[in-house]
């Protein structure tokens, strides 16, 4: 790549006005705020129906549930446009449907039958949409930020303006890919926006037990990575902030990083003991800081929707979430012919 | 006393360079640290500094000398009173041949001068003998031959593909400005510039990661490991990213992605810098693994390798850049990834090798025919998928076979092979099949250990000899 200039340095500088990257929030019209509702709240239907599915045996292995933190995966991918890619770890579901994947294929990819997205070869943690351009879906805790990067250098090499962003936990960001990678696209200035989603605990370690420096937007300074903190549990702080960070990306500024401060309410994974955090801890994010909730209630309270309507719009999502549900009991398994499948072409 | 000056060696397997020019004449006084002279071989150009101080009394080996072996006196340093008739006559041949004759305790071109004759001190000797080499059914009968290096050929498969397909690129460390580390991509960044020539920083598993996102995105990224031992900060990201996501995505996306670079041991790197990793890769379903010897198979099958949709794996040695072999001129020569090639035919016993084995096995059949005994010798080429049906064709005519390879000897490629072979021709064996590999140690240092650490020709022929019963 050609240019060999540092990054640009670190803005921290701050506008007259709030800006979405210093917490600043637009107000979502009506029908955004809608959709955001639609969006999230589908999410978490089909999350908890993984749960019961994943206790009634029909999903094994692992299953990471991603309620809580629905509002940062829904915020980003309004700011997004076609061709943009997206990549994360294997907390995903929401990924998947953030990015446009059918709840069906994804809940039989849960339950390992054929017509999952990866014909049930994948599981939980490893799927994929060409055609939405979501790049998994990885198991192994970091690897999707160098991945990331390369899609980023991918779209730089083809002189695109699209932009890549790769999702990762607070318990990745001390993986040492993860720095290697911000060093790279920091030189090359790739167009990646990298998403720290702290949801305070890395399975049951606390930020502050297992990080020196817990404020994760700090992290790309030694590279000249700009970073900023943004509420992941407010859809509108999300898509502000995203809107400013695509811009960035687009404009070729090259990287940035933006730490969604966010919750997750279920453990780890469908395994976690809880013993490492209170109840009332998860009990005060979820009755103060849902980020369904929040929507749901700005909607009443502007009139943007009734009770009846947004009733509508739960049945609606919990149709969707059934009719996936049933589709993943029922479809058969992969053919055994899809063992040997799939391994080179 | 004159003091000799002695041409240096520039890196673990410089045998010869180029004299290139004299910066100081006879006559001229030098202190400690002057540069007095350049010498050039196949991999760099570099100063000589004088390491005394003194007045040039004699140059020895004139400017522009090309094959100067390492060590031979190249000028004679006066010291404080002494002239030009203190000098004594010149040493020079003795001095590029004594680590040869007594290799049991020479420095680092014992295993370089002494393990591979036919590589033996010049590039420019073909390292196989021609009249053994059986002709390669994948090359048209007639083709011109062109004597080309392994470095050469390499560098020339990703020149062509890079012309042909601009979403070819190379990156890694020391790739562009600097040439290569060991100059396999000399001039790719003055054809291709930088956006297609990347230098990357020393960060072998971001980049293996950054490579194979791009990859997943649609190009075609060529990743050179200035060693494949560096290799191992980036195992995670050839295995469980490169290798598995087509199957983990039910084929709806891979990464077709060339790693390459050189594998195993070069000379007196020790055990960090010393370790083949054909046997680790090959266990991996969802990679190809590449292992040539020749020139031929290294450009054949890297431009084989650059075009194919999955993760290649392409194993190279740094002993074997600069042998030289001849090579097809074809427009466009590519060979088929999986195949092997019988390197000579026989009927007495069968003989595996790959990569750099081949310079043992191809050495002991040299041997063995002249004790009468015939080897069929099969260059595997590609390791995995593996050729075992040109193996098990073999086997059944000769009831007999050797593997030659220099990784470890648990669970190596050859022990796979023996499993094999056992399992679907055992009734054609008239005797047990040995496996010959490098000892079951970490690579040590010491000259006369490293030699013994390493296959050597001694035993491949005595295990031929041993399944032919005539020990």
């Amino acid at each position: 790549m050609a240019p060999r200039k540092s990054a640009a340095a670190a803005s921290r500088k701050k506008p007259a006005e709030k800006s979405g990257l210093n917490g600043g929030i637009t107000e979502f019209d009506k029908a955004t705020e809608l959709k955001a509702y639609e969006e999230m709240l589908l999410i978490r239907r089909f999350e908890e129906k993984a749960g019961q599915l994943y206790g009634m045996g029909f999903i094994g292995g692992f299953c990471h549930l991603y309620i809580g933190q629905e509002a940062v995966v829904v915020g980003m991918q309004m700011a997004l446009k076609d061709g943009d890619q997206v990549i994360t770890g294997y907390r995903d579901h929401g990924h998947m449907l953030a990015t446009g994947m059918e709840a069906r294929g994804v809940m039989a990819e849960l339950t390992g039958r054929r017509d999952g997205y990866s014909h049930g070869k994948g599981g939980s943690m490893h799927m994929f949409s060409k055609e939405k351009n979501f790049y998994g879906g990885h198991g192994i805790v970091g690897a999707q930020v160098s991945l990331g990067t390369g899609l980023a250098f991918a779209n730089k090499y083809r002189g695109n303006d699209n932009v890549a962003v790769a999702y990762f936990g607070d318990g990745a960001a001390n993986q040492g890919q993860v720095y290697e990678s911000f060093n790279m696209a920091a030189l090359w200035k790739l167009p990646v926006i990298y998403i720290v989603e702290n949801n305070r605990y890395a399975m049951g370690t606390s930020t502050v037990r297992s990080s020196a420096q817990s404020n994760f937007s700090l992290r790309g300074n030694s590279f000249g990575i700009p970073g900023h903190q943004v509420d992941g549990m407010d859809v509108r702080a999300v898509h502000a902030a995203a809107v400013e960070a695509v811009a960035h990306g687009r404009a070729g500024k090259g990287p940035i990083i933006l730490e969604m401060l966010t919750y997750r309410y279920r453990g780890h994974s469908m395994s976690d003991p809880a013993k490492y955090r209170s109840k009332d801890e998860v009990q005060k994010m979820r009755s103060e800081h849902d980020p369904i909730e929040q929507v749901k209630a700005r909607i009443l309270e502007l009139k943007h929707a009734s009770e009846d309507d947004l009733k509508a719009i739960d049945k609606k999502v919990r149709d969707v979430v059934a009719d996936s549900a049933d589709f993943a009991q029922n479809n058969p398994e992969p053919d055994v012919s899809e063992l040997y499948t799939d391994i080179v072409l | 006393m004159p003091i000799d000056i002695l041409m240096p060696a520039l890196s673990p397997t410089m045998e010869e360079g180029t004299l290139s020019k004299w910066l100081k004449n006879e006559g001229d006084s030098v202190a400690a640290g002057d540069v007095i002279a350049e010498i050039e071989t196949d991999k760099a150009t570099m100063e000589v500094e004088a390491v005394d101080e003194g007045t040039i009394g004699k140059i020895v080996v004139p400017a522009g000398t090309e094959n100067v072996k390492v060590n031979a006196v190249i000028a004679v340093l006066l010291e404080d009173g002494e002239s030009a008739s203190d000098i004594g006559a010149p040493k020079k041949a003795e001095a590029a041949d004594a680590p040869k004759e007594s290799a049991d305790d020479a420095g680092g071109k014992a295993r370089a001068a002494d393990e591979e004759p036919e590589a033996a001190a010049s590039g420019k000797v073909p390292a196989a003998p021609k009249t053994d080499v059986a002709s390669d059914p994948d090359i048209p009968e007639g083709t011109e031959m062109v004597p080309t290096t392994v470095r050469e050929a390499l560098r020339d498969a990703m020149a062509e593909e890079m012309r042909a397909n601009d979403d070819v690129f190379i990156m890694g460390e020391e790739v562009a400005e600097y040439q290569g580390a060991y100059k396999i991509t000399q001039g790719l960044l003055a054809e291709f510039g930088a956006r297609r020539v990347v230098d990357t920083p020393i960060t072998e598993h971001g980049f293996a990661g950054v490579g194979v996102g791009a990859a997943m995105a649609g190009l075609r990224p060529i990743v050179e490991f200035m060693t494949f031992n560096f290799a191992m900060q980036a195992i995670d990201q050839i295995i469980n990213s490169a290798a598995k996501t087509l199957y983990m995505s039910g084929g709806q996306m891979g990464a077709p992605i060339v790693f390459r670079g050189p594998n195993g041991a070069a000379a007196r790197v020790a055990a960090q810098h010393s370790q083949c990793y054909a046997a680790w890769y090959s266990h991996i379903p969802g990679l190809k693994v590449v292992m040539p010897y020749t020139a031929a198979d290294a450009k054949g099958l890297l431009k084989a390798a650059i075009r194919d949709p999955n993760p290649v794996i392409f194993l190279e040695n740094e002993i074997l850049y600069g042998q030289t072999f001849d090579v097809p001129k074809m427009d466009d020569f590519v060979l088929p990834i999986g195949k092997a090639r019988v390197h000579k035919q026989g009927k007495d016993v069968t003989m595996v090798s790959f990569g750099i084995g081949m310079t043992y096995a191809v050495k002991a059949v040299e041997e063995l025919s002249a004790l009468g005994i015939d080897v069929e010798l099969i260059d595997l080429r590609t390791i995995r998928p593996m050729d075992l049906p040109t193996v098990i064709e073999s086997v059944k005519k000769t009831g007999r076979l050797v593997t030659v390879e220099e990784g470890y000897p648990q669970n190596s490629v050859g022990t796979e092979i023996a499993t094999r072979v056992q399992q679907q021709a055992f009734d054609y064996l008239d005797a047990p099949i040995i496996t010959i590999a490098g000892k079951d140690v970490p690579m040590p240092y010491a000259a006369n250990l490293e030699k013994l650490a390493l296959p050597n020709v001694a035993e491949v022929v005595e295990a031929v000899k041993t399944v032919t019963y005539r020990t």
